[in-house]
């Protein structure tokens, strides 16, 4: 069923593709870095209302926005699949004889490494920035709640693509799905201020876990329990990988 | 001969409309059968059916022995496909394009360095293989995709538009790898073309293709001589069926297919007729605005089972470029 072969195939394609499109990192990596540095510098001297006196708002920004850029690359990396459909790749792709898991997988693993590296990319820019992680060993946690994050995303951008035919429904997707994802997330405020209805509807989107636990990870702070941060994203990243092959499978490529 | 390909009403509807109208047919291992049709006859659609990319509305299809709705796995691995509209990463190179392909069919280092090179010089691309494919003209990339489907040595090779704007010294190329290919290494081959020439030189069976149907099959030289002599082309006003019935009361007159305003006459020696049908047009009150006498050829072939031409509405060559830009408009046909 699983093939690594096509998969290391699909893989080793997205890197060649992300290494030789030098202006796709550098746009990448733009928005999430202005964000950083214009909210970082803009919100510095003010209180946060919720993270008690200790936390530099930088801090609590750093791991929303590495949140933020694997919401936004992985869902787009699911999308790809229609830029695929439209350059007619897509049809040599699925009329190899390769399981469609192993297509999803394959996909998945390049999306995955992108995006894991736009993040390193970014957390190594908040180093520099003068960041502080609380300790070393809490990075490789990190790594895997990027990950997580990562896969639950790709997975939604699959779904999207088996179901639209063109790009045309692109900017519906991004206003409607991945803003709300990520302001609901908790990755720019502490979501204790929000009002209890809206803060239900952000227990409901898996980057609130995600970005809490990379906090958690990172910063050392969480509203919940780290583990139980880890838990729900474990979930959501199964549950996904198994709608977005699900959806790609019934998808038909023309 | 064991069937490289057996169709059974196949069928297939995209909303209300029907592409494909219950086509049965068999291609025998090791022949070079064409698909002849205008744009929109359902070819393509009947390709992706078989190379397991569309699923049958109804009806069957098994491709090297395999139920292409069953046992998908198996008909892919039987099967290469060059597809109609480029489907080639344009960011990748030739050669990566090709390993690409290699390794998704399973094929080792060794083997896979050893057919790519044998692919790239059959299609004359070895000195570009490094260049990133989206720098490859019209003609490379299309030898180069005709290239990628050789590589895993399919069963059965499907040819979607092949030569479809392509021009005429590559095109003339391409009909010789396609014939070789054919006789050497006796790959079966399904090819689609509305070029009539294409299908008479390349093909030992046609399939006259139309709205979704077969209207005819046979070797390119029996569907000729069906005709049984020349054909002449009347466009008249007024009524042509009419004129059609009274027509065949000539004993010379072989068969007569009346059209919407034209008629279609199959008669032996034509140019010393076509005097005598415009008398008899004038005698029945009737006005010949046109007049054309034909040799037999496919291209007759086809009018005579369809009333028109099929460069009525086939794509030209320069549409091709067009088409790809609506290409998301026009796929789902």
């Amino acid at each position: 069923m699983i093939d690594p072969i096509a998969i290391r195939v699909l893989w080793l394609r997205e890197m060649k593709r992300f290494l030789r499109a030098k202006s796709r990192i550098f746009g990448a990596l733009a928005m999430p870095l202005f964000f950083l540095a214009f909210l970082g510098m803009g919100f510095n001297r003010m209180a946060v209302p919720g993270l008690g006196g200790g936390v530099e708002y930088i801090r609590f920004l750093v791991p929303g926005i590495i949140g933020m850029s694997l919401l936004f690359s992985s869902t787009f990396g699911g999308l790809s699949v229609l830029w695929d459909k439209e350059f007619g790749f897509l049809k040599e792709i699925m009329v190899a004889p390769v399981s469609r898991i192993s297509i999803v997988l394959g996909r998945m693993a390049g999306g995955v490494t992108t995006a894991l590296i736009q993040s390193v990319l970014i957390l190594f820019i908040a180093f520099l920035m003068g960041f502080k992680i609380s300790s070393p060993l809490l990075l490789l946690l990190a790594v895997v709640f990027m990950v997580l994050i990562s896969v639950t995303f790709l997975g939604l951008g699959l779904v999207f693509a088996s179901k639209m035919r063109d790009m045309q429904g692109f900017s519906i997707v991004m206003n409607f799905v991945i803003f709300p994802l990520f302001f609901l997330s908790g990755a720019l405020y502490p979501l204790e201020n929000l009002p209890a209805w809206l803060r239900a509807l952000a227990y409901a989107d898996p980057l609130t876990y995600g970005v809490d636990g990379l906090r958690g990870a990172l910063i050392g702070i969480s509203s919940h329990p780290v583990m139980l941060d880890l838990a729900f994203m474990l979930a959501f990243s199964l549950f996904m990988i198994g709608l977005g092959a699900y959806f790609f499978e019934k998808s038909e490529a023309l | 001969m064991p069937a490289a390909i057996r169709v059974e009403r196949l069928t297939r509807r995209f909303d209300g409309f029907t592409a494909v109208d219950s086509l049965s047919f068999d291609v025998p291992a090791g022949e070079l059968f064409g698909l002849l049709g205008p744009n929109g006859a359902g070819k393509t659609t009947t390709i992706n059916m078989l190379a397991t990319l569309l699923s049958p509305s109804s009806g069957s299809a098994q491709v090297a022995g395999h139920d292409v709705s069953s046992h998908r796995h198996e008909v892919r691995r039987s099967i290469g496909v060059v597809f109609q509209e480029p489907a080639l990463d344009t960011k990748l190179t030739g050669r990566e394009n090709l390993t690409f392909h290699a390794m998704m069919y399973g094929l080792g280092r060794d083997e896979r360095r050893l057919r790519i090179s044998e692919v790239l010089r059959l299609v004359e691309l070895q000195d570009k293989s490094h260049l990133l494919v989206e720098n490859y003209s019209g003609g490379m990339k299309r030898r180069l995709e005709i290239a990628r489907g050789l590589i895993h040595r399919p069963m059965v090779l499907f040819l979607d538009e092949p030569t479809l704007g392509l021009d005429a010294q590559t095109r003339r190329h391409i009909w010789d790898y396609i014939k070789k290919l054919n006789a050497e290494f006796g790959v079966t081959i399904i090819l689609t073309t509305h070029y009539m020439e294409e299908a008479d030189f390349l093909c030992q069976r046609v399939a006259i293709m139309d709205k979704g149907r077969f209207v005819a099959l046979d070797t390119p030289s029996k569907l000729k001589d069906m005709l049984g002599g020349d054909v002449v082309t009347m466009e008249i006003r007024g009524d042509a069926a009419a004129f059609a019935e009274s027509l065949q009361s000539n004993e010379w007159v072989k068969s007569c297919r009346p059209h919407d305003s034209s008629l279609t006459i199959t008669v032996e020696r034509g140019e010393r007729r076509i005097p005598e049908l415009i008398q008899q047009a004038h005698a029945g009150g009737l006005q010949v605005t046109c007049v054309n006498l034909r040799k037999p050829s496919l291209e007759n072939v086809f009018l005579f089972y369809t009333g028109k031409t099929i460069r009525d509405q086939g794509a030209g060559q320069s549409e091709r470029s067009r088409a790809m830009m609506r290409g998301h408009f026009r796929r789902r046909r």
